[in-house]
């Protein structure tokens, strides 16, 4: 800010907005929360619905609440699959990301902090890996996991979701920013190796980075779809997203699957919406250091 | 969401890429004798069905040296094909897996499939398997099989009784008929039907009733006919019943389509014989008032049924144990025991003729009035035509017909432009993949 003095400013330093361009925004706003939050609206009225009541009522409001009827179902169809496939959920995604995490932050860390031939080489390759969509990666990696017998194991999917290059780049913008040469030539001068000074000052320091890596790591690999799908035949292995599209591809013909597909389906977003209120206020810091650096 | 979407075209792109090499995988010295395995053998068996692993363990009990691992994963083209397809090209794939009747070309020319002639009593049980069902599995070529017939679905025609009995209209036996039901129908406000724009297997299903065949395989080139005789005229019938708002065209399996069946607002459905299931699912308010006849006929007196769906198993170039596969393919798909549950579990119509004996098919059903609507079915089975054949190529055909029938609905272009559409975009597509075809 300057500091020029300026007394006959008011407290609100913003730019003052006319009523009407406040309206307008307003209105946007709401225009683009109710098209976000129908869906999830829609998916809940019918998840509490009764499969006869499913098609002849409001689509948009309560018939009779039969929601933990219909969990209930859902934990006896199939002897309970969809809650193994929850769990393996949050198992690939929650471990995937916290080790992902951890790779990306120390090798962000090394980046910015120490000077060795080729690391502008290794960083650049890194960044071309932010560029490569996991998705075009499935299928080679398939034809590789093929070879070493891996495929159709929990190692098929969490392998690849253990790597993060956007969070090695990240990592490494913060870390630069946010770790002084100063403070970490201190803990070395007081005899703390280069592990325990990552560990106990270092990591602090970047937290809220890591969290927004760990986010999006968790949510990339909850989200994950393609790669489950051409690695896994075990119905026990496979995640929720995969579990639940394949119920939803034999709707046509066992009608009945769809009230499970759209139970499943509302309660496997209750993971990431818990996560991401639980994580919201790193996820802020880190999004905006990693914008503005 | 301008780099996921790109992200979708990259991954699709490679997809394809690999496919393309997949075409070219070299034939396997000759197919393996298929002699049995000595000693106890485990089995992978890739398939769909819900409930299927209580048909396999019924089996794995009973043989404790042919043990049977089910996998799973979502439907044929849902992305289980294109496993399969990668599973044969990195030489992992499952000992059986289950295709359906329009999928087991592009796995044939793909080389993917074992010929099952050698298995012991396999050639023999031809008869025990509707005559069209072999002719699916067996490409027309008289001494070899390429799977075992699973499922299959004849083709009826559900309608409301009761409303066709108020109103005074006669049930329809033929084609004109039914078009003339449609304008008295009309005038009481619903649609005599709806014409599934998205689902080009329904269509494909009365082409084959009404004795037309979209390929032709004479055992090295592949021919293409969408456009002429049963196919063009089947065509023409239906886009006058649209031009004339005879019958509504909402996206088959939305809610929206449900809700017409359920309303009254759709009066007939000739569908399959699994499709039962999907009105009293889709329509329970109108149950104990539909019933099943036989479907309308081109001309007075013929009896002819078309077909809509069916799989069948089959074993993958590479197993291992391919005698103990087809034993096991042979009880699944014939025995009264699995059939029983695979009825009951997966709504399955089969298509073994001793299958369609089982006393869950011969009971009255009581959401169509009582009627035992599976001896319609029956009848229908014995009356499909077994030269129907599917080409290599089928979701490309599906997904290329249903864009041009979506535009003939609206009122741009028509049906038959679709087919000749999908026709010019069929043949391409099958010299992409340096598949042999004539013009």
């Amino acid at each position: 800010m300057s500091n020029l003095p300026s007394p006959r400013l008011p407290r609100s330093r913003g730019p003052r907005e006319s009523v009407l361009a406040r309206a307008g925004v307003l209105i946007v706003m709401g225009v683009f929360t109710l098209y976000f939050l129908i869906p999830i609206w829609w998916l809940f009225i019918a998840a509490t619905k009764d499969r006869s009541q499913f098609l002849s009522t409001n689509p948009l409001w309560f018939a009779d609440f039969s929601l933990w009827k219909n969990i209930g179902e859902l934990a006896t169809y199939s002897d309970g699959v969809y809650f193994r496939w929850l769990l393996n959920s949050v198992g690939y995604a929650g471990g995937g990301a916290l080790v992902a995490t951890l790779i990306a932050g120390m090798c962000g860390y090394a980046l910015a902090k120490y000077r060795f031939p080729g690391r502008e080489l290794i960083f650049n390759v890194v960044l071309g890996g932010v560029l490569v969509p996991a998705t075009a990666l499935a299928l080679p990696l398939f034809l590789i996991f093929s070879q070493f017998n891996l495929t159709n194991t929990f190692w098929s999917v969490l392998l690849p979701s253990l790597v993060s290059p956007f969070g090695v780049y990240l990592a490494r913008i913060y870390a630069s920013a946010s770790v002084p040469d100063e403070l970490i030539e201190a803990a070395r001068l007081d005899g703390a190796g280069e592990v325990r000074t990552f560990f106990t000052v270092s990591v602090r320091l970047m937290f809220p980075a890591l969290v927004t890596v760990f986010l999006f790591q968790f949510v990339s690999i909850w989200n994950n779809f393609f790669l489950p799908l051409i690695m896994l035949r075990d119905e026990t292995l496979f995640p929720v997203t995969l579990g639940l599209y394949a119920w939803n591809s034999q709707v046509n013909q066992i009608p009945e699957i769809r009230g499970y597909v759209l139970i499943g389906a509302l309660l496997s977003i209750i993971p990431l919406i818990i996560t991401f209120l639980l994580l919201q206020r790193f996820w802020r810091t880190g999004l905006g250091a990693g914008s503005v650096k | 969401m301008h780099m996921k979407k790109g992200a979708v075209a990259v991954a699709l792109l490679a997809v394809a890429a690999l496919a393309g090499c997949s075409t070219t995988a070299s034939t396997t010295a000759a197919d393996a004798s298929c002699a049995p395995s000595t000693g106890a053998v485990e089995l992978t068996f890739t398939t769909w069905l819900p409930g299927i692993e209580d048909v396999v363990a019924v089996w794995n009990k009973e043989n404790p040296d042919i043990q049977v691992k089910v996998q799973t994963g979502p439907n044929g083209n849902g992305g289980t094909y294109q496993n399969f397809f990668n599973q044969l090209k990195a030489g992992n794939a499952p000992d059986l897996g289950q295709i359906e009747y329009d999928a087991l070309p592009n796995f044939r020319v793909q080389d993917g499939l074992m010929d099952l002639a050698g298995c012991a009593g396999v050639l023999d049980s031809k008869n025990k398997f509707v005559d069209w069902t072999w002719g699916q599995v067996n490409f027309g070529e008289a001494d070899h099989v390429y799977a075992i017939p699973q499922d299959s679905g004849p083709m009826a025609m559900f309608y409301r009784a009761d409303l066709f009995k108020e109103n005074g209209i006669a049930i329809p036996t033929t084609w004109a008929e039914y078009k003339a039901a449609a304008i008295e129908i009309r005038k009481t406000g619903g649609y005599i039907t709806n014409f599934s724009q998205g689902d080009i297997n329904q269509f494909a299903g009365l082409v084959w009733q009404a004795g037309g065949s979209w390929f032709q395989n004479d055992g090295t080139n592949w021919s293409v006919d969408m456009t002429s005789g049963a196919s063009s005229d089947v065509a023409a019938y239906w886009q006058d019943l649209i031009d004339n708002d005879l019958v509504s065209s909402i996206p088959a399996w939305t809610d929206e389509w449900n809700n017409a069946y359920n309303t009254g607002k759709a009066w007939t459905w000739d569908s399959a014989a699994w499709g039962a299931n999907s009105i009293a699912s889709g329509a329970p308010d109108t149950a104990g008032k539909w019933a099943v006849a036989q479907s309308p006929q081109w001309n007075a007196g013929h009896k002819q049924a078309g077909n809509w769906g069916g799989s069948s198993t089959a074993i993958f170039k590479g197993s291992k144990h391919p005698a103990e596969a087809a034993k096991f393919a042979m009880w699944l798909n014939t025995s009264d025991e699995a059939l029983t549950m695979l009825n009951q579990g997966a709504n399955l119509y089969p298509a073994a003729k001793s299958g369609l004996e089982l006393p869950a098919l011969k009971a009255g059903v009581d959401f169509y009035g009582g009627q035992a609507i599976y001896d319609v079915f029956k009848e229908a089975s014995a009356q499909v035509s077994p030269d129907f054949v599917w080409g290599p190529t089928m979701t490309q055909v599906y997904n290329d017909v249903s864009d041009g029938f979506k535009s003939a609905v609206t009122g741009s272009g028509t049906l038959e432009d679709a087919l000749k559409a999908g026709q010019a975009s069929t043949i391409a597509a099958l010299k992409a993949q340096s598949i042999p075809v004539k013009e």
